[in-house]
């Protein structure tokens, strides 16, 4: 049986082309980019080449670009790193109810800190209200930190237009666009922000690799003491390996960025078309809104996603849930719960995220085996009709 | 994650359904998760002739509640009330810790599907 992997926003495989660039720096390349000796010459080069590579992929300067850890520091960082360099003009942050943990924590320790944080609303669709965000502004606001797209449902923000309020009212802005990178073409000449977001194994790149965009004239407090690393704006020894995974794999998202939305809204418009036909019952997660071409999340009403996982499992197939079940923490997502799902909704979601690697064929099959699956969970579901005195759930 | 007993008992449940007109039904959610379970039993003599269960829950919910189903048949009324959640997490070679707390809502609905018959009976 052919292993499938549905869960490309979850983390992405390495590209072989991405491998091969990064190979050097593992073995005879191991020198410290910073010394001005022989073995870091290499090093230090490569470096440059990549931050050059994201870039050209981003739209903006060289010196614009620091490297991090991961998507999780990059976010930390611009929004940190803002908060504590403006303190002195005020002390409130405006984010959403259904970023990524790694803003949506960061925020709230930020809370403890004395900063006041605004967490807008999302509605059934998972989409914002720009009035409200309008509303939430005072002159105390220092910074808008609001996703591009959503991790777990795809749907994309107006990022063009918060950016555009935020700069009205010259506040900072930073989105977390580790989701939309390689999947929307982004172009900070354009775009109205002043920080953003990228994590390299969201994009066939390497764990462990992030890059945070600057805009120019922006400052961030760092958050890693240390050397002069990454203009003094990061300490830590470059992680050269890793920076240049993520460099190559950013030329080359930019490079098969039309063929491969292509190819993704192709598989993703039959995942859904083909469940919505063939299971009665369902729901697409933020199907309002507009949405990420990969990512398609379902509720299946009456049943329990981490039962859904582990029949899709025996087939070999990759996917995840929002489930209660599979959080570790028994709650469920707060996404879903954000957009106004009951808690039982949002038991019964799974994630679908499509990626490069994915065919037509793994889609049908997907299809062929997912019918069965739900109809045997909701066989045994005190929820399902059928059930002669269907169980009214209390909370 | 799942102990190989855990994966038979989710992939084969054994005993789900209704039974009608039952002699005592548990049902019951679950505070942690959010997981219902609905079990029914027929008893003749105080002794459990029949029981099915239906669970909305995650694989270790379901083969809990196919254990328990397995482990009370046949059993005297009040043999089954002493079955425990570890009871039922031992028969299936253990738990994750994680979802130690699933094999609750098996117990808990055995144990108010007995106290619903004893109710009915007195
Ligand atoms: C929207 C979003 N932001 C941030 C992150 C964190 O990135 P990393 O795993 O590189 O820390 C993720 C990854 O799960 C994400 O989906
Ligand atoms: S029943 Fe929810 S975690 Fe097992």
């Amino acid at each position: 049986m052919n292993k499938i992997y549905f869960d490309h926003n979850a983390t992405t495989p390495v590209l072989d082309e991405v491998f091969d660039a990064m190979l050097p720096f593992l073995k005879e390349e191991w020198g410290n980019p910073s010394s001005i000796h022989w073995a870091g010459r290499v090093p230090k080069k490569a470096v440059e080449d990549a931050r050059e590579q994201v870039a050209a992929f981003l739209g903006c300067s060289p010196v614009e670009i620091i490297f991090t850890s991961s998507g999780s520091e990059s976010d930390n960082l611009g929004i940190k790193g803002v908060a504590y360099a403006k303190k002195n003009k005020g002390n409130h942050i405006i984010t959403t109810k259904v970023e990524h943990p790694a803003v949506l924590k960061t925020c709230k320790y930020l809370e403890k800190e004395g900063f006041e944080v605004t967490y807008l609303n999302v509605d059934s669709a998972g989409m914002i209200d720009l009035g409200e965000l309008k509303e939430a502004i005072t002159d105390k606001t220092i910074l808008i930190t609001i996703m591009y797209a959503n991790n777990e449902t795809g749907v994309i923000f107006p990022v063009e237009e918060i950016g555009r309020i935020a700069k009205e009212h010259k506040i900072t802005f930073h989105t977390d666009a580790v989701q939309a990178a390689g999947k929307l073409p982004i172009d900070t000449a354009t775009l109205p922000v002043d920080l953003l977001t990228i994590s390299g194994h969201k994009l066939y790149a390497p764990k462990g690799v992030g890059a945070l965009f600057v805009r120019r004239g922006t400052r961030v407090v760092p958050i890693i003491h240390g050397g002069h690393h990454e203009r003094n704006r990061r300490g830590g020894t470059e992680n050269v390996a890793g920076i240049v995974g993520l460099g190559k794999a950013c030329e080359m998202a930019a490079a098969d960025m039309e063929s491969e939305r292509a190819h993704l809204e192709k598989m993703t418009t039959r995942l859904e078309e083909g469940i919505k036909e063939k299971v009665p019952h369902v729901y697409v997660n933020g199907g309002g809104s507009p949405r990420l071409v990969n990512t398609s999340n379902i509720s299946f009403e009456f049943i329990e996603g981490e039962s859904i996982l582990l029949g899709l499992d025996m087939h070999q197939i990759a996917a995840s849930s929002g489930s209660a079940c599979t959080s570790g923490s028994l709650e469920p997502t707060h996404v879903l719960l954000a957009m106004g799902n009951t808690a039982e909704l949002s038991h019964g979601s799974i994630r679908f995220s499509l990626g490069r690697i994915n065919t037509m064929e793994e889609v049908e099959l997907l299809l062929d085996v997912l019918p069965p699956i739900v109809e045997r969970m909701r066989s045994m579901s005190p929820l399902y009709a059928g059930s002669n005195e269907p169980v009214v759930f209390k909370r | 994650m799942y102990s190989d007993k855990v994966m038979d008992h989710f992939n084969n449940p054994r005993n789900v359904g209704e039974i009608e007109e039952a002699d005592g039904t548990g049902s019951v959610g679950n505070p942690d998760c959010g997981d219902i379970m609905k079990l029914t039993l027929s008893i003749e003599d105080d002794k459990i002739k029949d029981v099915k269960f239906k669970t909305f829950g995650c694989g270790a919910a379901i083969a809990t509640s196919s254990m328990v189903t397995e482990l009370v048949m046949g059993k005297g009324v009040d043999e089954a009330e002493d079955i425990s959640n570890s009871t039922v997490a031992e028969a299936l070679d253990g738990l994750p810790p994680v979802k130690m707390h699933c094999s609750n809502l098996a117990a808990d609905a055995l144990h108010a599907a007995i106290k619903d018959y004893k109710e009915k009976k007195s």
